[in-house]
């Protein structure tokens, strides 16, 4: 029987990762980064989606690491795969080809309609902050059949205009298969497009969370749907998986944080 | 194809000005030859690499590079490159030009002059500002259906640079584990530095092993842990700590020059 735990036994990164491990399915194809997609997707892998299938753009298919890996390279990624694949047929053969169900995105910047901005904060050509860039994201969010964003929000990161589009997520970037964001999942909840317009709304709370806090971290006027959903708290077994996956993971980096950046 | 000592490889394919693409993604990073690059105090290379990873930081904060393409800048898992961070944000040491890619761009470019083709052709860069801040990102007309389709002009990098598990006597290099874009990026270039753990007398038949013969290898240097902090599967692994030290290391000017100086211009790596 699984079991709801106290909201003070977990914090609200741990909700997070636990919000977008439920969002995936047992078979799904996921195309994975570092950071807390990685632990989402291990997650899920771990509790109610066994058959999940792992897809790193370092070439690793059907990975099923014991820890998080640091970087999208670590060799626990390629002995842990079903086989690994140069680099350029992850991207041609598999993302361009509409063999990925759903692709993780995460970025410094989120506009209303799921744009996102990991390129430079500032002018391009003169930058006060020179971002890593766009990796595998601009073609992920056009490509995987459906993607979602994790961020944490703040009104920096959610902003009414980006300073650089890195990757287009509303109708006009994406190819015939690509079906866009289905979720932004923030740390106080989840928002999800609106269905005439595309953008963003209020769609469901973390337990604790309130209408007022999700604006506040928004820089835009939030619209809230009909009827705001309270997602369910983390059940103790939840918990004890990512708990376990995180220790497994610390051990094994030392010092390193379990998949933080 | 002869086996060289580091110095003279890189004396030999590496000159002032020329275009040098150090391949590895994530796994395999020729760190070795970087640091000689550095040590031969190479100036205005086009440095080409999908990900600068540490190796570019490094030999952008040694002045090494006035042009850099590439498709992600970070420090994979801790953060931000400081060195390729300041070069671009104030100009230290030098300025810095930037091609500036996207993953599926930069392989289908690799791909592209492997095959001695003008251009790689992707359904890519949809709904992004990039080709409105690199002008080599453009489009075709598929003669065919008459889709738009994205266009990057093929990477053909003067020499290119790996590091490689193993080379048998006859010059044959073979990789193992995450190979990245690596088999593209070696046939694409005008000559090919392969830096190896282990040089052993013949390899055994290697059916659908990336194998890099040796009529398209240029020089063997023998490099044992010339991935390090990256890493060579079967012989050590990454280590994931000297990253996550990196970006305190580099954070500053000074202390990322006095660990250069200790470590890479002494001519001994920790």
């Amino acid at each position: 029987m699984s079991r709801a735990a106290a909201a003070a036994d977990w914090t609200r990164e741990e909700m997070m990762t636990i919000a977008a491990s439920r969002l995936l399915w047992n078979g799904c194809v996921c195309f994975v980064g570092i950071g807390l997609p990685g632990a989402a997707c291990n997650l899920a892998r771990l509790t109610h989606a066994p058959d999940l299938v792992l897809v790193y753009e370092s070439g690793t298919l059907g990975t099923k690491p014991d820890v998080l890996p640091l970087s999208i390279g670590d060799g626990e990624l390629a002995t842990t795969a079903a086989c690994v694949i140069p680099l350029p047929e992850v991207f041609a053969w598999y993302l361009q080809a509409g063999r990925i169900d759903v692709g993780f995105l995460g970025a410094a910047q989120i506009d209303p309609y799921g744009n996102l901005n990991s390129t430079v904060i500032g002018p391009y050509d003169a930058p006060t902050t020179r971002l890593p860039g766009a990796g595998g994201a601009t073609e992920i969010a056009a490509h995987a059949r459906r993607t979602y964003v994790l961020l944490k929000a703040s009104p920096r990161s959610c902003v009414a205009r980006l300073d650089f589009r890195t990757s287009g997520c509303d109708a006009g970037a994406r190819s015939a298969g690509g079906r866009g964001p289905r979720a932004v999942i923030t740390d106080f909840g989840v928002l999800t497009p609106d269905a005439a317009r595309g953008e963003l709304m209020l769609d469901a709370l973390y337990p604790g969370a309130t209408v007022e806090e999700a604006r506040s971290c928004v820089a835009w006027p939030l619209a809230v749907a009909g009827t705001v959903r309270i997602i369910d708290p983390p059940r103790t077994e939840e918990l004890a998986a990512l708990r376990a996956l995180q220790a497994r993971t610390r051990a094994a980096h030392g010092a390193t944080s379990a998949g933080g950046r | 194809m002869p086996v060289l000592s580091l110095c003279t490889a890189i004396e030999q394919y590496v000159p002032d000005g020329c275009c040098a693409a150090l391949e590895g993604f994530t796994h395999l990073i020729p760190f070795a030859a970087g640091h000689e690059i550095i040590r031969q105090r190479r100036r205005d290379l086009h440095l080409v690499r999908m990900t600068p990873d540490l190796v570019y930081d490094q030999m952008i904060g040694m002045g090494c590079a006035s042009r850099l393409t590439f498709s992600w800048g970070g420090n994979p898992g801790v953060g931000s490159l400081h060195r390729l961070r300041d070069a671009v944000e104030r100009g230290w040491p030098l300025p810095l030009a930037l091609d500036e890619h996207t993953h599926a761009g930069m392989a289908a470019a690799y791909a592209a002059g492997a095959a001695r083709l003008p251009f790689g052709v992707l359904r890519g860069y949809v709904g992004s500002d990039l080709p409105n801040v690199n002008p080599r990102i453009r489009s075709v007309r598929c003669p065919y259906t008459g889709e738009s389709l994205a266009t990057v002009p093929a990477i053909n990098p003067d020499v290119t640079i790996l590091h490689a598990q193993r080379a048998d006597r006859a010059g044959n290099v073979a990789l193992q584990g995450i190979v990245g874009a690596q088999r593209e990026a070696a046939l694409a270039a005008k000559a090919l530095v392969v830096t190896v753990e282990e040089i052993v007398d013949r390899f055994p038949p290697m059916m659908n092993s990336v194998l890099l013969p040796h009529w398209v290898v240029s020089a063997v240097v023998l490099a044992p842990r010339g991935a390090w902090p990256s890493y060579a599967h079967g012989y050590y692994a990454r280590d994931n700590a000297f990253y996550v030290r990196w970006d305190a290391i580099a954070r500053d000017r000074d202390s990322f020059l006095a660990w250069m100086r200790e470590h890479v211009l002494a001519g001994s790596v920790a």
